[in-house]
């Protein structure tokens, strides 16, 4: 009898349950539909909270890893004003990455969780910073088209439902107008100097022009998580849309330098009003994603490098700290 | 505090230059007071966006909870006569 009473007691509960599951499940869609945003204390389908926090730290540590592309030249630079201006944009980099932090953090994932997914490689980051800077045209180019790139992915997401990572996408999408300019900024007087200067220029271009385009990601129907993250509106356009006007956008600004697009197919056709390109070489991107791209060992054992070398630094802070606190302590 | 992971969390609020209120900005990590300030500073103003920054520990912040916030605000929601809009003053009659 008690056996009996218990079980149907069990199987309602379960029950009601599904029906709260459902039934939140349901109010929460109608609260994304209707362009409410999520806050981190609202409730959340575990599976978005999950591809949230994948989403944000990933863009997190690119930012972080992003540094060190640039990084490499900010000693290199070939005018002290280049120097400054390189330096500001490094560090609004690592701000950025400061930022995306914190916003991954609301969704309940400690720091030190998402700083170690980095550092043991178990964390991806934009396959971009995988690749060397070998000269400094490629500084511009990075700010003219992985910037660009970023800025058009990035102005969307300004409008993804979930609140903190909206707006840290705001305060970002305000400092990386400054980034693009800078890197064309670079390539325009590369390209009306030298004829040493100007190969330079192309020749960068002819480096990051792929690598640029493949940062939008696999073509829709090859992306798995493209869907959901539609309906959950973390994503508001698809990958090949961002790509197609990445590349509107930039041909011409190419043409303005006099510098010639990598790509023989490429051609503007008149009736879409889009230039046609060629095909995306995405062998190239599985490699790199999976660790075997020119820079990714370098990156990771870079970021270690940094991350040990600075823990005296974090250790004396603490020390200090709580050398005060005790003190206080004492004294109260 | 034992790990350099574990430093408390702050959230951060802005008064920019005309502004007339701090604005949230974000959060970060830091190991004290000072810190926190230092480091907002850093981090939140690089463009000269503020003039004043409050620096509060998160566990410090009491918020109301969003799953009860239709019956928590529910006592404004039928009191449309403190608008002055609710109020039908004839056209004749200035500056009211």
């Amino acid at each position: 009898m008690y056996t009996q009473g218990l079980d149907s007691l069990g199987k309602d509960c379960l029950r009601d349950e599904a029906q709260d599951g459902a039934r939140l499940e349901s109010r929460f869609q109608a609260r994304v539909d209707a362009e409410e945003k999520i806050e981190a204390k609202d409730w959340m389908p575990e599976a978005y909270r999950r591809t949230l926090v994948r989403q944000i730290s990933q863009h997190a540590h690119s930012e972080i890893v992003g540094m060190l592309p640039e990084g490499n030249w900010i000693t290199r630079a070939p005018s002290l004003l280049r120097k400054t201006i390189l330096i500001a944009k490094v560090q609004d980099e690592g701000g950025h990455g400061a930022y995306l932090y914190s916003a991954a953090e609301t969704l309940g994932v400690s720091r030190g969780e998402l700083v170690d997914q980095l550092l043991t490689g178990k964390a991806k980051y934009s396959s971009i910073f995988n690749y060397p800077t070998p000269t400094w045209a490629d500084v511009g180019a990075i700010g003219w088209l992985v910037d660009g790139a970023a800025i058009m992915n990035q102005i969307p997401l300004c409008r993804c439902s979930y609140g903190p990572y909206a707006r840290a996408m705001v305060r970002i999408c305000k400092e990386e107008s400054f980034h693009q300019r800078q890197g064309y900024d670079i390539m325009l007087r590369l390209a009306r100097g030298t004829a040493a200067q100007r190969d330079m220029a192309q020749a960068a271009l002819d480096r990051w022009w792929w690598p640029s385009l493949m940062m939008f990601g696999p073509s829709d129907h090859d992306s798995k998580h493209s869907a959901q993250s539609m309906r959950w509106k973390i994503k508001r356009f698809s990958n090949d849309e961002l790509r197609q006007k990445f590349v509107d956008t930039t041909v011409p600004q190419a043409d303005f330098l006099g510098l010639k697009v990598p790509d023989p197919e490429l051609a503007w056709d008149e009736a879409s009003q889009h230039y046609r390109f060629g095909p995306i070489d995405w062998r190239e991107f599985e490699q790199v994603l999976a660790g075997q791209g020119p820079c990714n060992r370098e990156r990771l054992d870079a970021r270690r490098r940094a991350h040990d070398e600075g823990r005296w630094v974090r250790e004396a802070a603490t020390a200090w700290a709580g050398k005060r606190n005790t003190e206080a302590a004492k004294a109260a | 505090m034992n790990n350099e992971h574990d430093w408390p969390l702050y959230e951060i609020f802005i008064r920019a230059k005309s502004g007339l209120d701090h604005k949230h900005v974000g959060s970060l990590h830091a190991t004290d007071a000072r810190m926190a300030l230092e480091h907002a500073r850093d981090l939140y103003t690089r463009r000269q966006e503020g003039v004043s920054i409050w620096a509060v520990r998160s566990t410090d912040i009491v918020a109301s909870d969003p799953a009860e916030s239709d019956a928590f605000f529910e006592p404004a929601r039928d009191k449309v006569y403190r608008h002055p809009t609710f109020y039908d003053i004839p056209d004749e009659v200035k500056t009211l």
